[in-house]
């Protein structure tokens, strides 16, 4: 472990009142299952030196209805999504999504939450947020506001997060239409995406792709296209002018732009 | 800073942002528990939490307050998955055996391969190709053996 651990300060919130006064009087990065934040602390790359630990408010652990919405609470970890009735039956391309984020013990502490919250370009449950039109309910001592997930990001890793909020909830409205999921990684398992993408196929199909920009993004152009009666020849085409996938580490962009054209005709077949 | 460490109740005086990983090998002695890439991605520091496998270099130690923590050494000396790795030679050089072991240990009754590759999918080992290890771990639960190139893979 690169960093030294001396340095660090923090503090352990048992309530979700207790969190956001905290936030409120001594802003804090929060930590909850810190699968990332460790990594970064492992490599040494860990900017922040104080901290929040609510991995113990189980007031946000839950996952239920509201009425017909879906209430995620930001603490449910990708092992209790995988586990939920009512995320398999609501928003089932969750579930695929949570079984191919790391292995069994990255989904036993990461939180959907903190994906979210991390912000990473290849979160693999941000298109599934996104390609549903998920909102992100955050609160601080004072107030709570809801923001769609299509305006949560502002940029690479950047949100409209405030300093004293914290994400509470993940809130699904009622999805119409066949539900699709794919991640393109080095491997099936413990592999962070190339590209990944999530899909809803209704007569305003809804289809958001990770790992291609800056931020989770949605294709509005290619969804006009496909729900103006365009062929699936077509909306690729248009997909590839909508996308700049970029060259990193794990891929280029070439080969991003490929896969997610040929990514966006296997979903048209396999929801057709 | 209080948990259940291998049936016995502990207390160490450590760092809260210590990793349960290196508070298991430094300030409890058990050295069991290895670490590979210490980002998550290998296993190998596979230990258990409240029954659930998790990678212990990811764990701020504060986070297992009042827990209950299962070490390969909470295992004994003499148990037969220990056993079937060694006589199957799911284990060479043996940095990922006590991870392997942790992961598995959870397995219900009658796991498919599917199941068990499911399980093991947080564990990376560069010497077996795995077939030694799957083919431990169906012999423990009492499986037929797997076919001795599986057909097709799962995640």
């Amino acid at each position: 472990m690169k960093t030294a651990i001396s340095g660090l300060d923090v503090r352990s919130a048992a309530s979700l009142g207790e969190a956001l006064t905290v936030m409120r009087d001594d802003q804090r990065t929060p930590i909850a299952g810190a699968t990332d934040l460790y990594v970064a602390l492992n490599f040494g790359t860990l900017e922040p030196r104080r901290f929040l630990d609510i991995w113990a408010v189980k007031e946000l652990r839950d996952i239920s209805m509201n009425g017909s919405t879906l209430v995620i609470g930001a603490l449910a970890t990708y092992t209790s999504l995988i586990r939920s009735p009512l995320v398999a039956r609501h928003l089932p391309m969750l579930v695929e999504a949570s079984r191919q984020v790391g292995g069994p013990q990255i989904q036993n502490r990461g939180t959907l939450g903190g994906n979210v919250a991390n912000a990473s370009p290849a979160g693999d449950s941000l298109p599934v947020l996104a390609a549903a039109d998920a909102v992100i309910v955050l609160r601080s001592a004072d107030a709570e506001r809801r923001v769609p997930i299509t305006e949560f990001y502002t940029g690479y890793r950047a949100t409209v997060m405030r300093p004293n909020e914290l994400i509470v909830a993940i809130e699904i409205l009622p999805i119409e239409g066949k539900q699709w999921f794919r991640k393109v990684g080095t491997r099936a398992a413990q592999a962070i995406s190339k590209i990944v993408v999530a899909g809803v196929r209704a007569a305003a199909p809804r289809i958001a792709f990770g790992s291609v920009a800056p931020t989770v993004v949605r294709v509005p152009e290619t969804e006009r296209s496909l729900a103006a009666g365009a062929t699936i020849d077509e909306a690729a085409l248009v997909l590839s002018r909508e996308i700049v996938p970029i060259d990193d580490i794990r891929s280029t962009a070439e080969y991003r732009m490929r896969v997610a054209t040929n990514l966006l005709r296997r979903f048209w077949a396999e929801t057709g | 800073m209080k948990f259940v460490l291998n049936g016995a109740s502990t207390e160490v005086k450590a760092h809260p942002m210590a990793r349960l990983l290196d508070v298991l090998r430094e300030d409890c002695g058990l050295t069991g528990t290895k670490e590979g890439c210490g980002e998550g991605e290998c296993g190998a520091c596979t230990v258990l939490v409240d029954g659930e496998p998790v990678c212990s270099c990811l764990i701020p130690v504060a986070q297992v307050e009042s827990a209950d923590v299962v070490t390969i050494e909470g295992l004994g000396d003499d148990h037969p998955l220990q056993h079937l790795f060694m006589n199957e030679v799911g284990a060479q050089c043996g940095i990922c055996t006590p991870g392997m072991i942790m992961a598995a240990i959870r397995l219900g009754a009658t796991p498919t391969l599917d199941d068990i590759k499911i399980a093991l999918a947080g564990n990376l080992c560069r010497c077996t190709g795995y077939s030694a290890i799957y083919r431990a771990v169906l012999k423990w639960k009492g499986m037929p053996p797997a076919p001795s190139r599986a057909e097709g893979t799962v995640r």
